[in-house]
């Protein structure tokens, strides 16, 4: 199993390196056929490790493959640590990476950095299971950056684009922020537990419980909780929570195979596989839970209403996809971390669906995101129409769809969690559904249903995408609809086994499993409850608002002028950043520029010393006059004085 | 009988005309090297001079090599004034002052 | 006063004299003269102090070679005297005032009693030669600074020689490499052609 794990990792690896590094000297067709290959290979393989951690029942591998360094004493090693949690990410990031390689076949056809752009998420891939697969905190981390700097990489793929270059920085720079938190974070692992093996840290985290740390004199900090905090920055940062979201939306200025695969199903549930992944050391901090369940509960209901008034068809889903993440982070606080990476799994289809969707609309409009120059698609390309419908009714919790299962359990957790912020969480998670619903709609019938907007060229040309476009969105609908149904095995069954830790003093999963009678009996009882009745009744408000009554939201959009104003600002983060964060460090820098730069170490120091030199030699060369007789004036003197000093003075 | 004095002041007078003819023959460069000359020359008899006096012969071998090396000084002194000359018609020490700085 | 120290004093007095006139004269020829009369006035000196060899290497090598090289030179560079006399009587005072406090400040160490305490040795007998004395030392003791010295002489002249040595481009030289090195076909061309009737002929003629 040893080489299945290692060739899991590496065949996209070498994938990347040829249509990279070699793209120059190998055709479009080889560096698409080797990248597809490299990624297919991960996911057979990775099939493969399922089925023997599942079927054959085989216990979790923890082993190193390669020492780096060592150092004090602190082993630097690159090793994997397969269990059910790492398995099954494996299986879903091979398999969403899989279906956007072949999607891209079709959506990049005509881009010039083709070669590229396979180079890149072949190369995400790789990093994006090195993360996944670490079975210590180094190689997390390597597999972290290495993530945020493809991600980096892609959005700013079409770099001929001022915008895509600003959202690459704003993406890189924000990401640094939380990166920054994960460093203290791992530093203070380092600095307490002389170990950054997982299983080591996991190991003596109870006996850190009660360590307090003293940052301020007379306030003691429980290290964990300090610990989990600032790893969680770090989730924030990659996981967009709020405050540091302000990247995602903006990282639509990258194709859209990169917004599926890395800004919707993968990389930004890096952070939520985190936090899972260490509940042996959340689960010993109930402040830090609370603190996750917070920031989830704001993320989830807030980034969802600005989805409300975007029009771009990307930016719609981004805004879905933070507002989802934010639902997975609070089933983390709520100590649910099963149920977070449930819905992490069932999220990751449907929205990569919905993403490959809008891709295949886009690739329609000739590469027009406005939806409101779209409408009455449904006529024209019926693959996308009902694989759109599938991924819309998943993300909005309709029951049978797999994001009912994974968001009702979420709901059920929240209510079962007694921390403090459980009860501001639960409202948000709860009229989260209905947000979710109404602008999942709101996208849907805008584009699909309804007059077409669009101008009489374009329409000519409305047809279905081809099959490269299309079978990725009927494959990527079909667990959309079924993965749900895995519930039974995975939130109550053994399935996680020792992968996910839980203290007795967080029940929520006990209640869950308590009231938890199988999957159809979910569904009867869902149709029933609270969630479906807010989904439902988002959905009939964006029937009634967006198809039989246009005016509707225009009328709404002038009553309530400051809150539509606050949403399309987004709450004023952008233009927070951007003049008091960005513009501040612009200010310091400018003037350490002027006076520190120009003026002390330029004026000062370099040109000052060159200028006293100058002056000095300005002084002194009036004495080399060029004249002999000067020279041998000067002579004569010196001869003249040390002959007086000799006659007169000794 | 001439004493040692004699001849050591008739070679300071000799040399203390050479540095005045350095001072006041400033432009012209053959003068100034014909003062060098006349400063060599006092130097030579005071050599000669304490040679005689302490009977000892190696300071008449330093004579020979100073009029050795004096005469290549003025060999290829006036050399490189005939050149001066060529290139600027002039042997004007002022006119000479590339070297200022 | 004896008869030595009358004639060291009358050459003394010549050669102060032929020095101060050296500096001061307005004829870089007249300069010149009076310094070849300051060298042989010298060698008398040299000569007084039993230094025979080198005062007959004065006045041959020094008065005889270099002093009429001085001689040439002065006379074949047509020097304008006029701007190289200005500042003459400006600087007088100035040169002056430093060469008479030299050579007060050396007299008034070389007057004084050490000096004059040194008594002269007996002078020598009638087969006494100078010049044996000095040949000896120099091809003994001296033999190697002796070979630096000649070496002086033969740089000085080859450096005397590059220095003067002119090139001009209207001279013409035979270039003798070039002479060796040339080939038939650089010089002849053989060309075959037609035979032209002589009516063609008038118009290349009054080209040619």
């Amino acid at each position: 199993m040893h080489y299945i794990y290692l060739a899991i990792v590496l065949a996209p690896l070498a994938g990347a390196v040829v249509a990279g590094l070699f793209g120059r000297w190998v055709s479009r067709s080889v560096a698409h056929s080797v990248a597809i290959g490299g990624v297919a290979v991960s996911f057979l393989l990775s099939l493969v490790a399922l089925k023997h951690s599942l079927v054959d029942g085989a216990p979790a591998f923890n082993g190193t493959v390669y020492t780096w360094m060592v150092a004090g004493g602190v082993h630097f090693e690159i090793g994997f640590l397969i269990d059910r949690l790492s398995v099954l990410m494996m299986t879903v990031v091979s398999f969403v990476s899989l279906m956007v390689h072949i999607y891209t076949i079709g959506y990049m056809h005509d881009d010039p950095g083709y070669k590229r752009f396979f180079s890149y998420i072949a190369l995400f891939t790789f990093s994006m299971l090195m993360l996944v697969m670490s079975n210590n905190f180094l190689q997390l981390f390597f597999g972290w950056e290495a993530v945020g700097l493809v991600s980096y990489l892609l959005i700013g793929f079409w770099y001929t684009r001022p915008t895509a270059t600003f959202a690459a920085l704003k993406a890189f720079l924000v990401n640094r922020v939380g990166d920054f938190g994960f460093m203290l974070g791992i530093a203070a692992i380092l600095m307490y537990f002389h170990s950054l093996d997982y299983a080591d840290v996991f190991a003596a985290a109870d006996r850190m419980s009660g360590l307090q740390l003293e940052i301020f004199a007379g306030h003691g900090w429980s290290v964990l909780t300090l610990i989990c905090i600032l790893l969680f920055v770090g989730a924030m940062g990659k996981s967009a929570q709020v405050p540091l979201h302000v990247w995602l939306p903006d990282s639509m200025e990258g194709p859209t195979p990169i917004s599926a695969l890395i800004h919707a199903a993968t990389m930004v549930t890096a952070g939520i596989f985190m936090v899972a992944r260490m509940s042996p050391l959340y689960e010993l901090s109930d402040t830090a839970l609370s603190f996750v369940m917070v920031i989830g509960a704001i993320t989830a209901f807030f980034m969802g209403l600005l989805g409300l008034v975007q029009n771009d068809i990307k930016r719609v889903i981004a805004y879905s996809t933070l507002s989802q993440l934010g639902y997975m982070t609070v089933a983390l606080g709520a100590s649910a971390y099963s149920v977070a990476i449930f819905h992490l799994m069932t999220h990751a289809f449907f929205k990569a669906l919905l993403f490959l969707a809008a891709g295949s609309v886009i690739i329609a409009m000739h590469h027009e995101q406005d939806m409101r120059k779209m409408g009455g698609l449904k006529k024209y390309m019926p693959v996308t129409y009902w694989t759109s419908l599938i991924g819309s009714l998943a993300l909005i919790g309709f029951p049978g769809f797999s994001g009912f299962f994974s968001k009702d359990s979420i709901i059920e957790a929240v209510a079962a969690s007694h921390l403090p912020g459980a009860g501001f969480a639960y409202w948000s998670v709860l009229l989260g559904v209905f947000v979710t619903a109404l602008y999942s709609f709101r996208l849907f019938f805008l584009v699909f249903h309804g007059e077409g907007r669009m101008d009489a060229h374009t329409r000519a040309h409305l047809r279905e995408s081809p099959a490269v476009v299309t079978v990725p969105l009927v494959l990527l609908a079909i667990p959309s609809v079924v993965a749900g149904y895995l519930i039974g095995p995975l939130l109550y069954g053994e399935y996680f086994g020792d992968a996910i830790h839980i203290t007795a003093a967080h029940p929520a999963m006990e209640r869950l499993a308590e009231e938890f009678d199988g999957p159809w009996a979910m569904i009867v009882h869902g149709l029933t409850a609270t969630p479906f009745l807010l989904a439902m009744a988002g959905l009939f408000t964006a029937w009634y608002v967006y198809m039989r009554r246009p005016a509707l939201a225009d009328l709404a959009r002038r009553r309530a002028g400051w809150l539509y104003g606050l949403l399309v600002n987004k709450y004023g983060f952008d233009d927070f950043n951007q003049i008091v964060l960005a513009g501040g460090a612009r200010g310091i820098g400018r003037l350490l520029w002027r006076v520190g730069d120009a003026v002390l170490i330029d004026g000062l120091v370099v040109n000052g010393s060159a200028r006293v030199v100058g002056w000095m030699a300005t002084v002194v060369r009036r004495v080399q006059t060029g004249y002999l007789y000067h020279y041998a004036f000067a002579m004569i003197v010196g001869l003249l004085l040390l002959m007086t000093w000799v006659v007169f003075l000794r | 009988m001439i004493g040692l004095s004699d001849y050591l002041v008739l070679a300071a007078i000799l040399f203390g005309l050479g540095v005045a003819g350095i001072f006041i023959n400033r432009k012209n460069v053959i003068v100034l090297l014909m003062a060098v000359e006349l400063m060599l020359l006092a130097v030579n008899t005071n050599f000669i001079a304490f040679s005689h006096f302490l009977g000892d012969t190696a300071g008449q071998v330093f004579v020979f090599f100073i009029l050795t090396v004096a005469a290549a000084e003025a060999a290829i002194g006036l050399a490189i004034l005939v050149v001066l000359f060529r290139n600027r018609a002039s042997i004007n020490v002022e006119d000479m002052d590339d070297l200022r700085g | 006063m004896t008869f030595e120290k009358f004639v060291f004093y009358v050459f003394a007095l010549i050669t102060v004299y032929a020095a101060f006139r050296v500096i001061t004269v307005r004829n870089p020829v007249h300069a010149v003269l009076h310094l070849v009369l300051a060298f042989f006035s010298s060698a008398g000196i040299w000569l007084l102090a039993e230094a025979e060899f080198l005062g007959i290497t004065l006045v041959l090598v020094y008065v005889g070679a270099v002093m009429v090289l001085f001689l040439f030179v002065v006379m074949m560079l047509d020097v304008n005297l006029a701007p190289l006399r200005e500042g003459f009587v400006r600087y007088l005072p100035v040169g002056g005032a430093i060469g008479g406090l030299m050579i007060l400040e050396m007299s008034l160490i070389l007057a004084s009693r050490h000096f004059a305490a040194a008594k002269a040795l007996p002078p020598h007998g009638p087969h006494y030669s100078n010049t044996r004395e000095l040949g000896a030392l120099l091809y003994t003791d001296y033999a190697y600074p002796f070979e630096i010295a000649a070496f002086i002489l033969l740089v000085a002249i080859v450096a005397a020689i590059a220095l003067t040595l002119r090139r001009r481009p209207d001279a013409r030289r035979q270039q003798v490499g070039e002479q060796v090195r040339v080939r038939r076909q650089d010089r002849v061309r053989l060309v075959a052609m037609a035979a032209e009737s002589r009516s063609a002929g008038p118009a290349e003629e009054e080209g040619s």
